[in-house]
C-alpha cells in the first residue's frame, strides 16, 4: 500500500460524523480516521490482527468519509487495498470462509442467482432455520424480494421517435435476476427519450461485489469481461442503473490497467445530460428519495435524479433526514455484518418514517430490499420502487 | 498497577467499552495535533455520568492518573492521553436529554457535537452560537474543556458566554453540579477552560440563540493583506459590530481552493468574510456602511441566500484540514495580537517565513485579532520539522511582543505549556497552581498540561525553595 496515501490524513476528524459504523458505536477504531491510523500501523509493520481485520470487515464502503473530507484522502481506494491484504494476510474462521465462499459463487454469477428465483418464497419460512446455521444466511433470507416474472431483453431495444443516442446498458446480475422490471423499465424509458439501446446478452457481472471485498482477481477477471463485451458491442457510453456497478465501472481503468473504450453514466446522469424530451404524465405522488451511497458519495450524483423525478407533474419529492448516512446494505455488508447492518437499516427506516411518503425510491437493488426489510420489521409498509420505474409509469402514462 | 485497575473497569463497565487491545489502543494515541502522541495505558468508553464518576474514583484508588477525551479534534493536544494512565472518552455519551425553548435552555451529554445541537432546534428558529470550524464533529464536552471560540464569537462570545451549568465529575470522584446561578465564586467559570485539569464534564446546559431576523455575509476581495486588515481596522472603529469578520490570504485561499472549489475571486491578496446579522433595519445601514468601508476592495460579493451563505464559509471552515492539499504536513498555530497591531505582526511573520524558507498561510479571526498562522513543511525533508517549530514558536514571541497572547481558542495543552513562562511570571503560575490543587489535590486529572512542568499538589509549586507568599501569610492553604 502507499504510504503516501496514508499520509493525506492530517487527523482532522471531519470524516467521524458522516461514518455509519462510528454514529452507530462511537469508537474511534470503527471511524474512518482510525481505520486509517490501523492501515499506517499495518504499513509500518504491524501485521493484521483479527482485531484489525474486524474494523475493517466493519467498514461498509459507504464513502461518505470521502464526501466529507477536506484533505482530499484517497479513502474509497485505502480500504479497497486494504481489503486485498486482508484477503492475502487474514485467515478467517471456517465458517465465516464458507459463508463468504457461497456469496462469492453465487451473485456475480446471474445463471447462479436464476437457479435460486424459485426457492425465494421460501425463505419467511426458512429464516429462522437458517440464522440458527449461521446468522449472514438468515440476513440473506430476511432480505430476499418478491420476484417479479421474469423479462427477457432484446439485443436491441430501439429508439421511440427521433433517435439522439445509442447506448449500451448493463443488466447485472441482482437487478437481473430479482429485480427484471427495472431493467425493462430503464430499456423503456430510454428508448422513449429517443435511444437505441444495445442490450449484450452475454454479459455478466461487473465486478462491483468483488472490488468492494477484497476479491482482486475475482474483480479483475470480470471486469475485464465485461469491458470486451461492450466494446464488442460497439457502444461509446453504457448506462448503468445499478449504483454499486455503475461506481465501480468508472474505476475500471484503474482496475485492469486501461481505458475501456466507453464511458459510463448513471442513468440519472445520462438522462439529465441528454435533456427530456418524452411527455410526462402526472403522478400524484409524494416521494423519498434515497442517496445511494454508491451514487451521492462514490459517484456525485444527487442533484440529477431529484431533478428527474421533480420533472413529473404533480410528484412532490422529499428529503430523508440524515441522507448521507448508509442504510446499511453496501453491497454484501448486510450478509456478513448482519446486526450493524440491521441497526443501520432500522435507523434509516426510521428516518423515511418522519418524511411521510408513499413511495421510496432509490437507484440501488441493495438499498431497496435493505430499507424494505427494516420497514417490513417496524411493521411500516412502504411501497419501493427504482428511479427507473417512476420516470417508466410517467412517460407511458400508467399508474405505478 | 494498571492490570489490577483494568481488572477493576471490567466489572463495572460492559466488556467492549474498556479496550486494551494495543493495536485498538494506538488509534487513541493522538488528537487534532499529530505532534505528539502517546498510547494509553487503557481506554474507557463510559456509557453515563455515573460510570465516569465511578472510573474516576477507581484511578484515585489507584493513583492511576487520567485524561478525558471527546471527538479528539483539539489543536493544542489536550487529549493527549497518558502511557501510565486512562482515557475517558465520552463518545458513546451523545444524547440530547433535554430542549427548553421557553427558558432557551438544551442539556446535553459531553459527546454531542456542537452542530447537532442546532440542527435540534433549528426549525424552531434557534441556535447554539459558539461555532469552532470543527463544529460538525467536536464534542460539546471539549469545547467546555478548551472554551471553545469560532467566527461568530465576535459578537456572541465564546463558548463560557453560553452554559449554563455543569454536570462535572471532580478529579477525586465527586459528581457535582456547578451552576452559573449559584451565589458566591464563579466555579463554573473556573471550570470552562480548564482543559480537563479541574474535572470532566458529564452533562452540559447551553443557552440557545433566537436565530437572528436578517443575515448578510459579504465577501469582500483585496489585491493585498494590508487593505484587507485597514479594512478591518475601519469597520471596527465605525462602531460596527459584525457576527464575524474572517481574513484569509492568497496561500490558504490556494489551499480551500483545491479542496472545496470555494470560487472565491481570482488574484485575491486576501479576502475578508463580513457577516452581519440582527433586526432587518440594523443589518441594512450597517452594510450601507461596510459597502463604503469596503470600496478599495476589487470585488465584492454578497450571498444571496443559505446556499451561497454556506458556500463562502465552506471555504474558510475547511482552511485548516484544506491545507494538506498543498503541503505534506502543517501546524496549526494560535495566537491573539491587538487588531490594530495586525499589520506589522502579519509583516513580521512574512519575514521571518522568508529567513526560514518555511511557507506561512494565514487564516484568522480578524475581528478579535486572533490569528491562525498554518505553518507548512515536508516532513520527509529533514530538519524541516524543527524549522517549522522555530518560526511557529517565534510566531507566539511575536504576540506576547505585540501585547497578546499565546492561544486565542485552541487551548495551551500538551504544545504551548512550555510557552506559559513567556507570557506569566512565576508568581502567576503558582497562583494558577493554587487554584488547579484546590479541585485535584492529588493531580491526576490530565496532568502535564496547561503547566510547564507537571508539579504534584502537597509539592511548594515552582522552583522556589520555602513555602508560597500566599501560604505565609495565611491568605491561602496548600493541600
Amino acid at each position: 500500500m502507499d504510504p503516501k496515501l496514508i499520509n493525506d490524513c492530517v487527523h482532522c476528524g471531519f470524516c467521524l460524523p458522516t461514518c455509519p459504523t462510528y454514529v452507530l458505536w462511537g469508537e474511534e477504531m470503527d471511524s474512518p480516521r482510525g481505520r486509517i491510523h490501523l492501515m499506517s500501523q499495518h504499513v509500518e509493520g504491524t501485521p493484521i490482527t483479527p482485531e484489525m481485520a474486524g474494523h475493517f470487515d466493519a467498514c461498509l464502503g459507504c464513502m461518505a468519509c470521502v464526501t466529507a473530507c477536506p484533505s482530499g484522502v484517497k479513502y474509497d481506494r485505502l480500504i479497497e487495498l486494504t481489503r486485498v491484504e486482508v484477503e492475502r494476510e487474514h485467515v478467517r474462521d471456517p465458517q465465516e470462509r464458507a459463508v463468504r465462499g457461497i456469496v462469492f459463487s453465487l451473485f456475480p454469477y446471474p445463471r447462479r442467482l436464476r437457479l435460486l428465483r424459485p426457492t425465494l418464497g421460501l425463505t419467511g419460512r426458512m429464516a429462522r432455520f437458517l440464522t440458527r446455521v449461521h446468522p449472514s444466511l438468515g440476513a440473506m433470507a430476511g432480505l430476499a424480494p418478491r420476484v417479479e416474472r421474469r423479462q427477457r431483453l432484446p439485443r436491441v431495444v430501439r429508439a421511440r421517435g427521433e433517435r439522439r443516442a445509442v447506448v449500451g446498458m448493463l443488466t447485472g446480475c441482482v437487478q437481473r435476476e430479482f429485480f427484471p422490471q427495472v431493467n425493462a423499465a430503464t430499456a423503456r424509458v430510454l428508448a422513449l427519450e429517443g435511444c437505441d439501446v444495445v442490450v449484450p446478452p452475454d454479459q455478466g457481472c461487473c465486478g462491483a461485489l468483488s472490488v468492494h471485498s477484497g476479491c482482486d482477481d475475482q474483480a479483475r477477471r470480470l471486469a475485464r469481461r465485461t469491458v470486451r463485451t461492450f466494446e464488442q458491442a460497439g457502444v461509446d457510453t453504457v448506462v448503468v442503473n445499478a449504483a454499486g456497478c455503475g461506481s465501480s465501472m468508472k474505476e475500471y481503468a484503474e482496475l485492469i490497467g486501461r481505458e475501456p473504450g466507453f464511458e459510463v453514466r448513471d442513468l440519472s446522469e445520462f438522462l439529465t445530460e441528454l435533456g427530456p424530451v418524452a411527455k410526462r404524465h402526472p403522478l400524484p405522488l409524494t416521494v423519498a428519495y434515497h442517496d445511494a451511497c454508491h451514487l451521492a458519495h462514490a459517484q456525485g450524483v444527487r442533484a440529477q435524479p431529484r431533478e428527474l423525478l421533480s420533472g413529473i407533474p404533480d410528484l412532490e419529492v422529499r428529503e430523508i433526514p440524515e441522507s448521507a448516512i448508509c442504510c446499511g446494505s453496501a453491497g454484501t455488508y448486510n450478509i456478513f455484518q448482519p446486526q450493524a447492518a440491521r441497526d443501520l437499516g432500522d435507523r434509516k427506516a426510521a428516518a423515511v418514517r418522519t418524511t411521510g411518503a408513499e413511495l421510496l425510491v432509490s437507484a440501488n437493488p441493495g438499498c431497496t430490499m435493505q430499507i424494505a426489510a427494516a420497514m417490513r420489521r417496524a411493521g411500516a409498509h412502504i411501497r419501493v420502487a427504482h428511479t427507473a420505474e417512476v420516470l417508466d409509469a410517467s412517460l407511458r402514462g400508467v399508474t405505478l | 498497577m494498571l492490570d489490577t485497575l483494568v481488572a477493576a473497569l471490567r466489572s463495572l463497565l460492559p466488556h467492549d467499552s474498556v479496550i486494551t487491545d494495543p493495536v485498538r489502543l494506538r488509534t487513541y494515541e493522538c488528537d487534532g495535533l499529530t505532534y505528539h502522541r502517546a498510547t494509553p495505558g487503557v481506554v474507557v468508553l463510559p456509557g453515563t455520568a455515573e460510570q465516569v464518576a465511578r472510573v474516576v474514583r477507581l484511578c484515585n484508588d489507584f493513583g492511576v492518573p487520567f485524561v478525558a477525551r471527546g471527538s479528539g479534534t483539539g489543536l493544542s493536544g489536550g487529549a493527549l492521553p497518558r502511557e501510565d494512565g486512562v482515557l475517558i472518552v465520552t463518545s458513546k455519551m451523545r444524547a440530547i436529554l433535554e430542549i427548553d425553548l421557553a427558558n432557551r435552555r438544551a442539556v446535553v451529554e459531553p459527546g454531542v457535537t456542537n452542530l447537532a445541537i442546532t440542527e435540534a432546534v433549528r426549525d424552531r428558529g434557534y441556535y447554539y452560537a459558539p461555532d469552532p470550524s470543527s463544529q460538525q464533529v467536536c464534542s460539546i464536552g471539549g469545547n467546555v474543556a478548551e472554551n471553545s471560540g469560532g467566527a461568530h464569537c465576535l459578537k456572541y462570545g465564546f463558548t463560557v458566554n453560553h452554559v449554563e451549568a455543569c454536570e462535572i465529575v471532580t478529579p477525586d470522584g465527586d459528581l457535582v453540579t456547578l451552576d452559573r446561578m449559584d451565589p458566591g465564586y464563579d466555579l463554573l467559570g473556573a471550570f470552562v477552560g480548564s482543559e480537563g485539569t479541574l474535572g470532566i464534564a458529564t452533562k452540559v446546559t447551553v443557552r440557545l440563540s433566537r436565530a437572528p431576523e436578517a443575515v448578510t455575509t459579504v465577501l469582500a476581495a483585496f489585491e493585498s493583506i494590508e487593505q484587507g486588515g485597514q479594512a478591518v481596522s475601519a469597520i471596527v472603529s465605525a462602531g460596527i459590530v459584525p457576527a464575524a469578520i474572517e481574513m484569509m490570504d492568497a496561500l490558504s485561499i490556494e489551499a480551500a481552493e483545491a479542496a472545496v472549489a470555494c470560487r472565491y475571486p481570482e488574484g485575491a491578496g486576501a479576502v475578508l468574510i463580513v457577516e452581519l446579522d440582527g433586526p432587518e433595519a440594523e443589518v441594512e445601514r450597517q452594510f450601507a456602511q461596510l459597502e463604503e468601508i469596503c470600496s478599495g476592495a476589487f470585488e465584492l460579493r454578497v450571498a444571496a441566500g443559505p446556499a451561497e451563505r454556506a458556500a463562502i464559509w465552506k471555504g474558510r471552515k475547511s482552511a485548516f484540514a484544506a491545507v494538506g492539499r498543498i503541503s505534506p504536513a502543517y501546524i496549526v498555530q494560535d495566537g491573539v495580537v491587538p487588531r490594530t497591531s495586525l499589520p506589522s505582526v502579519l509583516a513580521a511573520i512574512d519575514r521571518l517565513s522568508a529567513e526560514h524558507g518555511i511557507r506561512v498561510a494565514n487564516v484568522f479571526h480578524a475581528g478579535d485579532g486572533n490569528l491562525h498562522p498554518l505553518v507548512l513543511f515536508d516532513d520527509a525533508e529533514p530538519g524541516a520539522g524543527e524549522r517549522a517549530e522555530v518560526v511557529s514558536g517565534a510566531i507566539l514571541d511575536l504576540c506576547i511582543e505585540h501585547g497578546g497572547s499565546i492561544t486565542g481558542e485552541h487551548g495551551v495543552g500538551v504544545d504551548k505549556s512550555r510557552y506559559m513562562p513567556r507570557m506569566f511570571s512565576e508568581a502567576d503560575l503558582d497562583t494558577m497552581q493554587l487554584v488547579r490543587c484546590a479541585f485535584d489535590p492529588q493531580g491526576l486529572s490530565n496532568p502535564g498540561k496547561v503547566f510547564p512542568t507537571p508539579r504534584l499538589c502537597g509539592e511548594v509549586p515552582g522552583v522556589r525553595k520555602g513555602v508560597h507568599p500566599l501560604v505565609e501569610s495565611g491568605r491561602a492553604e496548600q493541600f
